[in-house]
Order: structure tokens, then sequence, then C-alpha cells
């Protein structure tokens, strides 16, 4: 049945509520199932040998001993994942990041691995194993990769997107461009352009479930694999893929997940111990350190970024401009070029131009943290769009209202936008009693705003009828934020009946047609969208075997209140059917009560935000406390506003973590200085105040419920709210991430130095 | 006659031009003219792109329809987290 996904206005009962989540008992009691909480008969342990070196050639592998030792069922290399990809760099690039193939390109590249019956064999055989390396020259810093002399990370590299093309291998290994007007005339109207460059570390997602699977594949060429991922149907293409399996002889479950935020959307060890598996003929659990989590899995970008705003007195921005230097660990990819897309998409600009290097450097392959490379572009453009402001004599919130995006601007990286909500959040932040707050000594206060994209994709959703009436969901999108009750909500809503009788599952890959990966903010906006049409379509059924058991016209029953009811004089005196009475029925009315949909999800709507954050900083030492914190996020409708909120919060957090603390250190020697989280400091609770939220609900036009996806867009402002806090507190423009204390100590003694030297 | 804006690396595969005049009456149409016509915009469509139609972003739907003198961007199709 064709089902009409846009918006209606619906007037809602149960939406909006904040019941318990399904999952949340199993999860506080230590029940829930995660990564490493599986076990099979005669399951091996798998463990992964890794490069100590950040570049060097492998000149030879010798597994002999390793294979001799008693309890090892398995030992590979590069040489027991051969190219099956058929001429797909992208999936070559793929295996190669999970096994090296002749080289190791980064500290914690795979080069080996083994299964065996406990854990002091597999890491003594670990040890057996012999590696020939040849160092070559490595290269961890963006700017330097970018040099002439630089070593080459991957030398099949041509740089895409400039003319004449290249013949020479280079790291940079895309260069994109989006903008409109005329920047140089648009710098000539200005009457004040500031221009300033800025750099932000590395950061890792941060997760604390460490990545962790069981793999079996039998001889039959049949698999399975349990795994904590945000998306397993993925998982599943892209490890038959590389193993040269059947999609449908390989089904993943999606264990519940400890976190993901994009660093789970990319297979990191699951085809290692698929392989091994393979190799051993016995199921293998892999399970990866908190180490190795830092070095071998996907952070997100370093980057070096230059700005350049030009406005008139008025606070009119005549002119933008941004040079985006990205580095994408040891693959290309496309980080810088959703910086240059998203660097000026709050704002309403006559004149832009954005400019993405994509660089290649020797650290471990970068893969998506929410709102991937959004963040970094806006601490730049954000904390410009404060030093206008501040030299035209103009508030930074009234600058930003002033250039403020709309309905029908046209956006930096192209189209005209639809409803959107930058304008809303900004007045928000302006009315909100944060802002009129009085602030202590040496305490300063920042405010920026963020964009994302969002996106909808492929989705699939059964709804099934219990014999009691109770309702089973069965979705395919992982749940990593709340998403069970949320959908749990929205069948609930549909069908006129309690949460508490709907129970929603994530289906394994062979229980449900394709679903996405759980990204882009998509969870909640796409399987609602389905949830929406599978439960309109059990509606319909419903209605029929009402029809049949009063033996009237099936145009005479409308579904009500979560029964059945019968329309006009000639039926006045039938009592209506509840949806456990027709569940009751259904043996005898035609069978299984069920719905199904399957949709692609497109127009997600962009999303807007607006954060505010007040700091403390101590000239002495350069330590930073974070005294309040204000998020004000556009959510379309928010159906679970504790999850909304949740994400909000979460992403503000993480973004506070990025912006005082986190790093990614490598020595000189190209290796990881701080692979733990005592070295790596993530914020907990005691570092941080209550995070206040906002929501507003400025519906999607392309959703029945209005939804737009809430997950990313709030990590995007914090940086550079943050950045603009702390600056007006210590006195001195911040421009490197993480202001930890001791960058912000020697900006402020910088600062000193020059006052004094007059 | 639609006029379609190619954005960022898409311009690559295209000898290099922001814009191309193509008649098509859906995403599917049109991204199979542009592939005739530039061949190795292939590669690009394989790894994925996007359709923005006035101002509304598509990544999957090929069955969308375009009306007439709609604004048609293509996108590189972007990653989330």
């Amino acid at each position: 049945m064709a089902h009409d996904p846009s918006y209606t206005n619906q007037e809602f009962k149960v939406i909006g509520t904040r019941p318990p989540r399904p999952d949340g008992l199993d999860k506080v009691t230590g029940r829930a199932k995660f990564g490493a909480d599986a076990f099979a008969p005669g399951q091996l342990v798998g463990l992964i040998l890794r490069s100590p070196h950040p570049h060097a050639q492998i000149r030879k592998i010798d597994t002999s001993k390793a294979e001799k030792l008693q309890g090892v069922k398995a030992v590979i290399t590069s040489a027991d994942m051969p190219d099956l990809t058929n001429g797909n760099r992208n999936m070559l690039d793929i295996l190669e990041n999970c096994m090296a193939r002749g080289r190791a390109l980064y500290d914690g590249h795979a080069v080996a691995a083994v299964a065996a019956i406990d854990m002091p064999t597999a890491r003594k055989a670990l040890k057996l194993i012999k590696v020939g390396y040849e160092i070559l020259p490595h290269v961890t810093d963006v700017d330097e990769a970018m040099k002439p002399d630089a070593p080459i990370v991957q030398p099949y590299v041509r740089t895409t997107g400039v003319e004449p093309k290249p013949k020479k291998a280079s790291n940079v290994s895309q260069v994109t461009q989006f903008g409109h007007g005329d920047v140089e005339a648009g710098f000539k109207e200005a009457d004040v352009i500031i221009e300033k460059s800025y750099k932000t570390e590395q950061t890792h997602q941060g997760y604390i479930e460490p990545h962790a699977c069981l793999a079996s594949v039998g001889p039959d060429g049949q698999g399975e694999l349990w795994v904590t991922t945000q998306g397993h149907f993925a998982f599943r293409e892209v490890c038959a893929k590389l193993l040269g399996m059947e999609v449908a002889k390989l089904k993943v479950t999606a264990s519940e997940i400890g976190g993901g935020f994009g660093g789970k959307t990319h297979v990191w060890m699951e085809p290692v111990a698929l392989a091994l598996s393979r190799k051993a003929n016995r199921p293998v659990k892999l399970v990866m350190s908190r180490e190795e989590v830092f070095r071998s899995t996907g952070p997100t970008c370093s980057t070096s970024v230059d700005v350049k705003i030009g406005a008139k007195k008025d606070g009119t921005i005549t002119a933008a401009t941004a040079t985006l230097r990205y580095q994408n660990g040891a693959f290309p990819a496309i980080w810088a070029m959703l910086g240059a897309m998203t660097s000026y998409a709050c704002y309403n600009l006559k004149n832009v131009k954005t400019v993405g290097y994509d660089v290649l450097v020797n650290r471990p392959k970068v893969t998506a943290y929410r709102a991937p490379s959004a963040p970094m572009a806006a601490f730049a453009v954000e904390s410009t769009i404060d030093q206008v402001a501040e030299a035209i004599g103009m508030s930074p919130i009234d600058f930003r209202i002033k250039n403020a995006a709309k309905e029908g601007t046209r956006a930096s990286y192209g189209p005209k936008y639809g409803p959107i909500g930058i304008g809303p959040t900004l007045e928000a932040a302006k009315n909100h009693p944060h802002m009129r707050a009085r602030l202590g000594k040496n305490q300063g206060r920042g405010m920026a705003c963020g964009f994302w994209f969002n996106f909808g994709g492929q989705t699939c959703t059964d709804l099934n009828i219990g014999v009691d009436g109770t309702v089973t969901l069965t979705v395919g999108t992982v749940d990593v934020g709340g998403s069970r009750a949320s959908l749990s909500l929205i069948a609930a809503e549909e069908l006129g009946i309690a949460y508490e009788r709907v129970k929603c599952n994530i289906a394994d890959t062979g229980s449900l047609g394709h679903n996405d990966m759980t990204e882009g903010s998509r969870g909640t906006f796409s399987s609602g969208m389905a949830t929406i049409f599978a439960a309109r379509d059990v509606i319909e059924v419903l209605r029929e075997r009402a029809a049949k058991t009063w033996e009237i016209p099936v145009e005479d029953v409308v579904w009500e209140g979560g029964q059945a009811v019968a329309k006009g004089k000639a039926h006045g005196n039938l009592t209506p059917l509840t949806l456990s009475d027709l569940a009751a029925a259904s043996p005898n009315s035609g069978g299984p009560i069920a719905g199904h949909n399957e949709v692609v999800a497109d127009g997600a709507g962009v999303s807007f935000a607006s954060h505010i954050c007040d700091i403390e900083v101590d000239p002495e030492t350069g330590a930073t406390k974070v005294i309040r914190y204000t998020v004000i996020q556009d959510a379309g409708k928010a159906i679970h506003p504790d999850y909304v909120e949740g994400q909000f919060q979460g992403g503000a957090v993480q973004g506070i973590g990025w912006a005082l603390n986190e790093e990614y250190v490598y020595g000189e020697d190209g290796r990881l200085q701080n692979p733990g989280f005592l070295d790596y400091r993530i914020p907990v609770c005691s570092d941080l105040p209550y995070i206040d939220t906002q929501i507003l609900e400025i519906p999607n036009p392309n959703h029945p419920y209005g939804i737009r996806g809430v997950g990313e867009t709030s990590i995007v402002p914090p940086l550079a709210a943050i950045g603009n806090a702390v600056s007006n507190a210590a006195g001195v423009r911040m421009t490197h991430v993480p202001m930890s204390p001791p960058r912000i100590l020697k900006a402020i003694k910088s600062e000193q130095a020059e006052l004094a030297a007059g | 006659m639609l006029e379609v804006s190619l954005t960022g690396s898409l311009q690559d595969s295209a000898d290099g031009l922001a814009s191309i005049s193509i008649d098509a009456r859906t995403i599917r149409e049109l991204l199979r003219k542009i592939v005739e016509r530039y061949p190795r915009m292939q590669g690009r469509v394989d790894e994925g792109v996007a359709v923005s139609i006035n101002g509304e972003i598509f990544r999957d739907n090929w069955g969308e329809e375009i009306p007439e003198g709609a604004e048609i961007y293509l996108l590189p199709r972007i990653r989330g987290g």
C-alpha cells in the first residue's frame, strides 16, 4: 500500500510522553547482552598482532612457531584474506585496513591474527609471530603531509578536483570547492575583515564498549556474526564481500551497543574474526582492548582551517571564505568535503567560498563522529564570527540573527533551504535566561550555532499482533539512543493502544529486509516513518477482520481509540471490537494479523542548534570549569522528549570533552602516546554542570509526525561556543582545540608578553 | 530542460563543468542521462550521490519525479555518525 509521508499536524495522545525505555531495566541490572557477552560451544579466543611502526614495509611474516604452539587453531595474515574486491578500490581499502597488505600504514595497523583455545595461549602465539619490518618515513600532521617532500602514504592516490590532472602521487586525495557569488568583490564592500587560522586535534568517539564480536563460519559457507555495530545489515554486506561469502548465508545479529557515535558504522576486526573462524572451523570471539580501540579504530580528523569574513558596520556579512585541511588517516575519504559543505550553512551569504583538502597521514583510518567534520569547521567559523561582531561593535547574538539563513536562502553548499530552524534557535538563545545571568570573576560567556544535514535511507519494518492483542514491532535500525521507546510510542499512537502493550525488537539480518545503518540521525526518523505505515497497514487488516466478524461491509468499519467501530444506523447495536478481541478471533478470521513496510525515507530535513555556555578560567593554571551550558535545537517533533534531551546533552558533553581535554598525542616516532582513558581524558559527571536543554518543534514537512533527526547536530556548536567563552574569560583568542590548561596558559602569557612589549 | 548544478568534486567527472542542461523527469532518468553524456560520472554514481530538488535532498529514491523548472543540485553522498 502506498503511503504519503507528508506532515499532517495530527493530534497526539501518547507521542510526547516520557515512559521508561524498554531496554532500561536490562541495562541497569547487567542483563543486557553487549558485544562481548555472547558465547558459543567450542569458541576460541582471537587476538590481533599490530604494527608498532607508523609506516613500514612488511618484508616477512613468519607464523610457523605460532602455528605449532599447542592450543593454537588458526593463524592468519593478509594471505588468508585475498583481494576479492574486483577492482573496487574503496572495498580494497577496507580490506587493507582490516589487515595490512605488504605495508603497515599506522601505529596499530593489524598485520596478523591468531585463534587459540584460551587467552594465555593466544597471547603467547602472538609473541611467536615474527614480522620483518623495513621502517619507512612517516607523517602524522595534516599540514606537514601537504608539503611537497612529505612521505607518501598511498602511492596510488592522485589528487582529484584539480587541473591539470596530477601524474604524481600526493597525500592530498581530493580538493573540493563550494560556494557562490564573488568573494573578492564582497571583501571590497566590507568595513571590517577578520582573517584567522585554527587547529583542532584528533579525538575519538570514546564509546565505553570496545569493539567485540563472536564469529562462526562453517565449511558449508554459512556463517553467523554477533557484533556491536550501528548497522548489522551493512556489516553483513561488507564482510560477505570481503570474504567471498553469499550475503544470505551470513546472519548478523546486532548486540546491545555501548555507544557508537559513528565509530561503529565501519568494520575493523569483524572480517578478521570471520576469517579466523573459517580457518579454524570453530567460533572465534574477538574483543578489542581499549588500547586497540584508540590505536586501530576510526577517530575523527585533526584539522587546520583558515577563515576570512568581511562585514559592513551595519552587521551584514559581505563575503566569507574558508580553507579546510582535514587529515583522513591512511585511507582517502570525504571529511574535508563535509567540512567545506557545512562551514557556512547557518548563514545567508551573498558571497561565499569554501575549499576542502582531504589529506592522508600515517594515522588510523578516520571514520564518522557525530555530524562528522562539522564541529571543526564550526569552531573556525563561529570563532571568527564573534571577532567580526566585536570589531563592528555588535553583540554576537544579534550579528548571527542578522545574518542567519532562512527559508529560501541559498545554502553555501548549493541548494536553497525549505523551512529551517536556525532563526528560531537563535531567537530562543537571545531570550533564554542564561543569556542574562550574571558572570563571576574570571568567567566568560560564549555562544555558537551549528548545522547538520540528517538523512533517512532504506528502512524495513514488521508489526505483528499477538493472539492476546499485544504488539511486536520488529525494526532493523540499531537502537543507539532510545529509539525502541520512540518507535513503540509511534506504534501505540497509530493503533490507539497503551505504550506498554508494544514490544520493539531489533531483528537480525535473517529476519527482515535491508536496513541502512543508524547514522545520519536517521533511526527514529526513518524507522518511525516505516512503523507508522506498517501500523496503518495493520489497521486496514483489523477493519477487514471486524467486517468479517460482523458480516458487514468494510467501508462501514472505522478504527477509533484502539478498537473497530461499526458506523451507521444499521450497526448501532454492534459492540466495538478491541485489538484483543480481534487478535483472539484471528485464527478463524483469516490467520495472523501483521503489517509491513519498506520505505526509502528521503526528506529528512536539515537541522540547526544554538548553544550558550559559561566557562571559568583559572589565570594561574589555565584550568577551566564549565559553569553553565544550554542547548537549543529544533527536533521537528520530540517523540520521547527524554531521549531528545539525552541526545542534546550527550552531544554537548562530547563537545565539551573535545573542546577542553581530549586529544590524540603522537610522538616523534609516530606512535600514539595516550591510548587509554587515564591519559586521554573524557569528561565525567563531576566535570560537568547540568546540561540545560530547550526543544524547538518546527515540523519537518516530509514526515507524517514532523520528525527531524536529533542525534548529531548537538556536537557541532560546542567547540566554538566553548572557544568563545574561554576567549572571553581569558581575554585572549583561543585558536587551538583542545583548549587544555597548558594551551590556555601559553596563550595568556603570550598575550601578556605582547602587551608588555607594547 | 533542467539546469543541473554540479557541486564539489563532481565537476571533475563532468569535464569541469559547474552546470549542465539535461531533459529528465525523474532522478533515475537524470542520472542515466548524465552518465551517458559523461561516462566518468558512472564511478561517482556507484560511490553514491544525492540530488537536491528545490532544496530537498534525495539520496536513494531514484523514482522521485522532478517538477518542471525545478532547481537541481547534484551533490556528493554525505555520511553521518
